[in-house]
């Protein structure tokens, strides 16, 4: 099976939350490399999980199932995923597959960390 | 001449920076479906004007189940068995699932009509082609179909070499009648149907294998906030259009005079 063409880094946003920085691709193969980010960014009295997708370069729409099943878990834990940093073309693919009704898209680094430790 | 700031470049960056290349391969966005031709034998019943619905926005729990199967001694590559796959829809479904392409067949952004029967009642509705690129495709469902969600169907090599065929749902049922449905026996239908249909995409390239199944409730808590997605439910609608065919007959039949 290919290997994952991702990279993700996760770092502190304030007292409450946390960023997780994607490099690459988001398709089914990332899935143990994101719920590996994902449980790293949660430790703690993390209330928010920050996606940046800045560096986002492909996602199919395996990469789309993947957010939902991290939405859910992160739902099952009283917490709220956000995300920034998504071009156009992949704001209109959150507004296609109606993503965009459950995760807020903020426009910059400093607007999401703002709402995250706000909340 | 002007010297450039930080913050002019990263504008340049951004105005410069290429397409993604998974571009191509993406629907455009719409608000609701919009069919201008409605292919022959379909009913253009519980498509036109509706909106799409995703995993997110169903009522029932939300269920992952992937089917696949090995398509042991064939040397097609996963791209061919998607090419094929694509032509040859509409008949690897079973009878009771008829599925209806536009001319434009499989690509980003084409509806399917599908004209089903379940448990015996008409279910007339259609899903649309949001993703499709040479190894998979993935169709979206609209208000009113049995499931909110998206379906995907692609191929890849195993660590052995050997192409898979892979089905994979990620839905919940769209509303209280349809969760009750499949919770007694829609699940188990439903089942049925994407078995069929991998079988079929087996046969077609001359291969008998098991379909494997595996199942996964990924958010086991209904959305009670979703009951009203009654109002357009599919088969609810299909069932009306189907009673009032006589009466739409007599008009038609007035209206030639």
């Amino acid at each position: 099976m290919p290997e994952a063409q991702v990279k993700m880094n996760v770092r502190g946003a304030g007292e409450q939350a946390s960023i997780i920085d994607v490099h690459g691709e988001l398709t089914a193969f990332a899935e143990s490399v994101l719920m590996d980010a994902y449980n790293q960014a949660s430790d703690g009295q993390v209330r928010a999980i920050i996606l940046n997708f800045e560096d986002l370069e492909y996602m199919n729409s395996s990469g789309i199932g993947l957010l939902v099943t991290l939405l859910i878990r992160i739902n099952r834990e009283k917490q709220t995923l956000m995300t920034y940093g998504l071009s156009d073309h992949y704001r209109s693919i959150f507004q296609i597959t109606r993503l965009d009704d459950a995760i807020a898209i903020h426009d910059s680094e400093e607007e999401a960390v703002k709402a995250a430790n706000s909340a | 001449m002007t010297e450039q700031t930080p913050q002019d470049e990263t504008s340049e960056e951004k105005k410069q920076k290429p397409e993604p290349r998974d571009a191509a391969y993406w629907a455009q966005r719409i608000e609701r479906l919009e069919v201008s031709d409605v292919p022959e034998g379909a009913a253009n019943v519980n498509v036109q004007g509706r909106r799409e619905v995703g995993a997110l926005q169903g009522f029932g729990q939300l269920w992952q189940k992937t089917y696949r199967l090995r398509l042991t001694g064939i040397e097609e590559t996963p791209e061919e068995v998607v090419r094929a796959w694509k032509e040859h829809f509409p008949e690897f479904q079973p009878p009771n699932s008829r599925f209806y392409p536009s001319m434009a067949g499989v690509a980003p952004g084409e509806v399917l009509f599908i004209s089903a029967s379940v448990g015996g009642m008409p279910v007339h509705t259609g899903v649309r082609v949001i993703y499709a690129d040479d190894e998979s495709f993935t169709v979206m469902t609209p208000q009113g179909h049995p499931e909110s969600g998206w379906n995907t169907f692609s191929a890849y090599r195993d660590d052995d070499g050997v192409t898979v065929a892979q089905i994979q749902s990620l839905a919940r049922a769209n509303d209280p009648i349809y969760e009750v449905g499949f919770r007694i026996v829609g699940a188990t239908q439903q089942e049925r149907i994407w078995t069929h249909v991998l079988k079929s995409l087996a046969a077609h390239f001359g291969v008998n294998e098991p379909v494997t199944l595996e199942k996964a409730c990924v958010d086991p808590k209904v959305q009670w906030s979703q009951t009203m997605n009654i109002w357009q439910n599919a088969g609810a609608r299909s069932m009306l259009y189907t009673i009032t065919a006589p009466l739409r007959w007599r008009r038609n039949k007035g209206a030639a005079r």
